[in-house]
């Protein structure tokens, strides 16, 4: 079982506060009524699965209630960081590949 | 029935305190101290169960955790059966009942022992697979048969009466196991001051110096141990939890321990106290020191009831005062194996051979083994066993281990028990559980835990150094690496010397070469719980399975509730011989939690009962319960589902109710509704956004109903919204949607739109929600209230604040019956008085409460949809016949906008939203029932669509359903063929989903 630190709580808090949200950084796109049913499958339905560091988003639930970003390791499970929405990952290699 | 091989000696066990217990009826006596086990080998009991595959005698092998066939099922009464006990662990206590899991009809005269004698070359590995796959029904017919006489015991029929625990703990340093190690690390950790909890699963510690010579600083080890435990029970900063397993080992150091508070103690002692607790301990690091578990060697008939593990005899010799026969044999491949006879000849008259695999071995335990009268012969194996029902006789011949195989002319030695040793086998379970793959090491010809492991810490025999010495300097330094990460100052050594090391000198040898080959000699067993022989591996090996982990999977090997703890080995030796690789080529299958069974009782802790979910009830709660109202589950509400008078059928109720609301005035609990507070400069934007129709002009004082769609443009719940001021609003959510749809307007403000001021509450417990419905709502409520009722000041889809029975109440003229409705809100610890003043105010026109179902049949027959019965998330609001909800021209792309212009929401015959009329109006289709254009003539048929709710309408006086239907919105006027059972069908007519008054001139009044 995971312990979470919400970067809002700024608190080291067990998993079961938590709810799993998805993937993180996906941008709605600005003018949806310019996709093509393509490029609107893709948003709505293609997520990365990898092996290793993965961004995700959290919600604290029974917490602050806020959404946040996680970069944890689909292998481990080592959680390498949070920091709240609209922010970037510290020294992150895998979002520029 | 004397206890017949109880001896003088015993160190756990007193005397004094007899103890009396039962035995498949039975009656028999052990001493306080004993576990079940070594009472019964006390009483000479031989045989203690059935084999699960083959109903074989079977007898107790070992003293620990790692017993396969002392599977017992313990309890008195039937609330406290206590299935699949291992008799090796429980400890005596007076009174206690147990008996056998398997055998039937009787433990001596077992059905299936004729099977497994008859039949046991025709059920090979994968009987059951290649049953079933010839055929069904035979399977099914075979099974209950199979399932009553292979036995795995039985759950108790009645509520147990026991309470359980959960707790959460933190420590700096967890040390799983209490033996030398153990011992060792948390004596070097406690100066730190480091909150250290070290747990044993046994009732004592100090691991196997509790039945050893060992010595430690020229004293007895046993002397030690008391010391060591003395010394940290007395430490502020350590706690020793015995009896406690740590059965998982999860992700970031979270550690699960179960201790068995109680079980030793009679069930009448444990009242008010809990039997078992969890311990959910998270731990900055953990040292592993779990030690290691002999393994038997694999021979002929090595299942015979006497065979037993050359360790667990000293131990019960020594620890039990229990010698279960007179002529013992040790078959061996090291030194350890000489030990038991030593302990056996010191215990009393009797006769002892040590068959050693070896040609030569030099060690100082062979000759005083030899000294002591153990007759010892070198470079031969014990190949087979006579005796059916007990051990008889030792079949032996010899054996030269350069070549393996080649074996001389056989020849018997009479033994009553025949103890083996085949080597150590490191516990390196809870090292895998986060998937490190433990490794084979030649040198210790066992596998030890993955050194890659970069969490845990090991010491001791589960790295498969077994010398006392070395242990207790492993846990010294396992000790000062934990602390060193955690910044604490602790010692690198400790200060003790363990005696000198005998080493073991182990010889690698698991199957034992039979005179006949594997398949024709007789069964040699590798899993023992599950019958899985040496033959049977190798036949999955011919066909096929050449990964260890589908050879498990195929033989069973290793799937028993003992998890294969004495078979992993000798199995994963036997499978790679088979084909011809290493046993580091083959590898080890993959260990799970738990490391031992854990009981539901355990897991669910005080979550039983009352406390297993919240249930949440209205304001109106107790008049609900005082008038009788029957109550259904929504979600975790409690709602009245209707109001019987006298003894009311459901059926009369409901037709009371709707006819009350249709023809003068009914009133409902509507408290359950989820209420989102809205507001924020922004909030109208927001609800712009995220419904999908128009609120940029909703003025303060009027009410909108909405629909929400998810992003793919499906319907994922719906309510009326009201603007309460220019930035204030108050959403409404389907009762189920209330927690979903908070976290969704959540996640799109955080997500997408931060720059919208906007902010949510639920306020959907603040207030209570009072619904007076029908064509008198407005003349019994207008003498209540001070609001102007009139249709021209507060018009449907209006909501006005005032005071109703001077109560402060927002009033809303929303309608989920068609009927003119008032809903009245008010401060929740405010409902019950309005609810009961209404009541009073309506005794006159027979105000008539109703419940859930009466409301369900009242919006169906006004085609009111609910999200989640008549949509199941592939539905648009086109396809419900509600494009009137969705803005075509919003400037921004609400949500769901895109989704539903996708091709596929486009396209024609998708299912849409209809009313059915059954031709026969007394037919009350089932919810769900399959529809079709035309009767089938062949299966399988074009189904094309269902049936979503269904009701009888009294106002109608007929049956009525909605469903959805392919290209149903076109097909009006049709008839469709309903499947209501197996060939049975009903006709029905599709038509308009709104059955009543479809001008809604009645909600207009």
């Amino acid at each position: 079982m995971l312990r979470i630190h919400c970067p809002y709580c700024q608190e080291l808090r067990d998993e079961p506060e938590f709810h799993y949200s998805g993937e993180a950084h996906l941008a709605r796109p600005d003018d949806p009524a310019s996709c093509s049913d393509a490029q609107w499958g893709t948003y709505l339905y293609f997520r990365r699965n990898p092996r290793g560091r993965h961004h995700e988003m959290w919600y604290h639930a029974a917490g602050c209630r806020r959404f946040f970003n996680v970069v944890r390791d689909t292998v481990t499970y080592d959680i390498e960081q949070t920091y709240a929405m609209g922010a970037q990952p510290v020294k992150d290699e895998a979002l520029l590949q | 029935m004397k206890q017949v091989n109880r001896i003088a000696e015993g160190r756990l066990i007193d005397r004094d305190v007899p103890i009396t217990f039962t035995f498949n009826g039975r009656t028999l006596q052990g001493f306080r101290g004993d576990t079940l086990a070594s009472a019964l080998l006390a009483n000479g009991v031989k045989i203690v169960g059935r084999s699960f595959k083959y109903g074989r005698p079977r007898g107790i092998i070992a003293a620990g955790v790692e017993e396969p066939n002392a599977i017992l099922q313990v309890g008195a009464t039937p609330s406290t059966q206590v299935p699949n006990v291992r008799a090796t662990e429980q400890a005596l206590y007076e009174g206690l009942v147990c008996r056998t899991t398997n055998g039937w009809p009787s433990l001596e005269w077992d059905a299936m022992a004729m099977v497994g004698k008859l039949a046991g070359k025709m059920m090979p590995p994968g009987f059951y697979y290649k049953t079933m796959m010839y055929s069904q029904p035979v399977w099914h017919a075979a099974e209950r048969v199979i399932r009553k006489m292979a036995g795995l015991g039985f759950a108790p029929t009645e509520p147990d009466p026991e309470i359980y625990d959960k707790i959460n703990r933190h420590c700096d340093l967890l040390i799983i196991g209490a033996g030398p190690a153990g011992l060792a690390a948390a004596l070097t950790a406690q100066p730190s001051g480091a909150r250290i909890i070290i747990v044993d699963e046994n009732p004592t510690p100090g691991g196997w110096l509790r039945f050893s010579d060992d010595q430690v600083d020229d004293a007895p080890a046993r002397v030690w141990v008391q010391a060591t435990l003395h010394a940290l029970r007395a430490a502020a900063n350590v706690e020793v939890l015995l009896r406690s397993t740590a059965t998982g080992l999860h992700d970031g150091n979270f550690v699960t321990v179960v201790e068995r508070c109680r079980d030793h103690l009679a069930p009448t002692v444990t009242q008010g106290l809990a039997r078992q607790r969890m311990h959910r301990i998270r731990a900055r690091e953990v040292v592993l020191a779990s030690g290691a578990h002999e393994r038997p060697l694999v021979y002929a008939n090595n299942d015979v009831p006497g065979c037993m593990l050359a360790g667990a005899v000293s131990v019960y010799l020594k620890g039990y005062g229990v010698r279960p026969g007179n002529a013992l044999v040790v078959a061996t491949n090291n030194d350890a194996g000489y030990q038991a006879a030593i302990d056996w000849l010191a215990a009393g008259t009797g006769s002892a051979t040590v068959v050693d695999a070896r040609a030569a071995p030099t060690s100082s335990l062979v000759t005083r083994a030899e000294s002591a009268g153990v007759v010892v012969i070198q470079g031969a194996v014990v190949v087979d066993v006579v005796g059916g029902a007990s051990v008889k006789a030792a079949v032996v011949c010899d054996f030269d281990a350069q070549a393996d195989a080649r074996l001389g002319p056989v020849r018997k030695l009479a033994a009553d028990v025949i103890a083996s040793s085949g080597g150590y086998s490191p516990v390196v379970h809870l090292s895998a559980h986060l998937g490190h793959r433990p490794v084979w090491r030649e040198d210790v010809c066992g596998f030890v835990p993955n050194p890659d492991h970069e969490r845990l810490l090991f010491a001791g025999a589960v790295t498969g150094e077994f010398a006392l010495g070395e242990s207790l300097e492993q846990g010294a330094i396992a000790a000062h690496q934990a602390l060193s990460r955690l910044g604490f100052d602790a010692p690198k050594s400790l200060a003790i010397s363990g005696s000198e090391s005998i080493g073991f000198a182990l010889q690698a040898l698991f199957q034992v070469p039979h005179p006949l080959p594997t398949a024709k000699a007789p069964p040699q067993f590798v899993d023992y719980q599950l019958d899985v022989s040496a033959a049977a591996i190798e036949i999955a090996t011919r066909e096929g399975f050449e990964s260890v982990e589908h050879v498990k999977r195929y033989t069973a090997l290793g799937f028993g509730t003992d998890q294969g703890k004495l078979s992993n080995v000798n199995g994963v030796a036997i499978a790679a011989k088979a084909l011809g690789q290493s046993i580091k080529e083959t590898g080890t299958t993959m260990f799970r939690p738990n490391y031992t069974p854990v009981s539901f009782g355990v897991m669910a802790g005080r979550d039983v009962g009352e406390f297993f979910e919240p249930k949440r009830y209205t304001a109106m709660q107790p008049w609900h319960e005082a008038e009788g109202a029957a109550f259904e589950d929504v979600g975790q509400w409690k709602r009245p589902w209707y109001f019987p008078r006298g003894d009311e059928t459901l059926q009369a109720a409901v037709r009371r109710e709707c006819l009350a609301v249709r023809q003068r005035v009914g009133i409902l609990d509507a408290s359950t509704l989820g209420k989102i507070d809205i507001q924020g400069p922004d909030a109208r934007e927001f609800l712009n956004r995220i419904y999908t129709n128009a609120w940029l002009k909703l003025a303060p004082g009027k009410c909108r109903y909405g629909l929400m769609c998810s992003e793919d443009g499906m319907v994922m719940d719906d309510g009326v919204t009201a603007c309460l001021a220019p930035n204030h609003f108050l959403m409404t959510t389907t009762t189920g949607g209330a927690a979903r749809v908070l976290q969704w307007l959540e996640l799109w403000h955080q997500t997408e739109w931060p720059e919208l001021k906007v902010f949510f509450n639920s306020v959907t417990d603040h207030w209570a929600t009072i619904t007076l419905s029908g064509p008198e709502s407005r003349s019994l409520l207008a003498p209540l209230t001070d609001i102007d009722l009139s249709p021209t000041d507060f018009a449907f889809m209006d909501w006005r604040a005032g005071l109703v029975c001077g109560l402060p109440a927002r009033v809303f003229r929303i309608s989920f019956t068609g009927e003119l409705t008032y809903e009245i809100n008010v401060n929740a610890n405010d409902g019950l008085a309005l609810w009961q003043a209404l009541m009073a105010a309506g005794a006159e026109v027979d105000l008539t409460p109703y419940g859930t179902e009466t409301m369900h049949v009242l919006r169906a027959e006004k085609g009111f949809v609910i999200v989640g019965q008549d949509t199941d998330g592939s539905v648009t609001p086109e396809d419900l016949g509600m494009g009137w909800a969705v803005a075509k021209r919003k400037k921004f792309s609400f949500v769901g906008q895109r989704g539903m212009m996708r091709a596929d929401c486009l396209r024609s015959q998708r299912k849409q939203f209809v009313g059915l009329s059954p031709l026969n109006p007394s037919c009350v289709l089932p919810e769900g029932s399959q529809i079709v254009f035309a009767r089938p003539q062949s299966l399988p048929a074009d189904m094309v669509g269902h049936v979503t709710s269904s009701y009888d309408s009294p106002v109608l006086g007929r049956s009525f359903a909605l469903a959805l239907v392919k290209g149903g919105l076109d097909r009006h006027g049709e008839i469709v063929e309903v499947s209501v059972g197996p060939d049975r069908w009903e006709k029905a007519e599709l038509r308009s989903p709104i059955f009543y008054d479809p001008e809604g001139a009645r909600q207009h009044v």
